[in-house]
């Protein structure tokens, strides 16, 4: 498992690639890349900035893993989430999951992206043309996370 | 002496990221030390009101209400979370 917090840009590429090399039993690789929108709330937006909060950002991200190893058949996980200051366009978070099968990649790869939105201690800040601002969190992105504990 | 740490918008408001400070007889969790930090009045008073969606993390754990808090303790106030 590999979790890395990173300024730089990431290649999907070459993170999958990495994994796929690494393990011959792999016969799946989900990924999930989350990019950043030039608009958010009906307002442009120009550049955002985001905060986390070291050490715990780690950790969370490791427990959120080690859950979806618990209920999937894993092989491999790694996460890359970018801080700093990001411009629509860029990647902001990516999620590879490898598994022998796709089932479990894709849920795996889900389950890990649901939960990293509601529990990892990141904070986006928006420049709009109105000034920076917050950004709130969402209640789509708690129920979200909310259904898992209903799927077996 | 416990180490607090503010992120996002709360150690904007608040006007620091991070603090000592030795803990009052008052406080035992986190609903305790809440309270003790929002009797600072002012931003305290309006940031941590009870209203207010606030997170708390123990030694980088998320914490409850009734979380236990001791000398020596890492004690992070925050926003819900919009990573991702």
């Amino acid at each position: 498992m590999t979790v890395r917090i990173q300024t730089e840009d990431f290649d999907v590429g070459v993170e999958v690639a990495t994994m796929r090399r690494d393990n011959p039993a792999i016969g799946a690789i989900a990924t999930f890349t989350g990019v950043v929108r030039d608009v958010n709330e009906g307002d442009s937006v120009s550049e955002m900035s985001l905060e986390h909060y070291p050490g715990m950002t780690e950790k969370s991200i490791e427990e959120i893993v080690g859950q979806a190893r618990a209920r999937w058949r894993v092989i491999d996980a790694r996460v890359v989430h970018r801080v700093g200051v990001l411009k629509p366009t860029d990647q902001i978070v990516l999620v590879v999951v490898a598994s022998a099968h796709r089932g479990d990649a894709f849920a795996a790869c889900e389950f890990i992206m649901d939960y990293l939105k509601t529990r990892a201690p990141f904070w986006k800040k928006e420049r709009t043309p109105e000034g920076s601002r917050w950004v709130d969190a969402r209640a789509t992105d708690d129920l979200a996370a909310e259904r898992w504990r209903l799927k077996g | 002496m416990v180490t607090l740490l503010y992120f996002a918008r709360l150690r904007e408001a608040l006007g620091t990221a991070n603090e000592e400070i030795a803990l009052p007889e008052s406080v035992i969790d986190v609903a305790t030390l809440r309270e003790a930090l929002l009797s600072r009045g002012g931003a305290w008073a309006q940031e941590l009101a009870a209203s207010r969606p606030v997170r708390i993390a123990v030694n980088q754990a998320m914490a409850a209400a009734e979380t236990p808090v001791t000398d020596g303790d890492e004690i992070a106030f925050f926003p819900p979370v919009t990573g991702g």
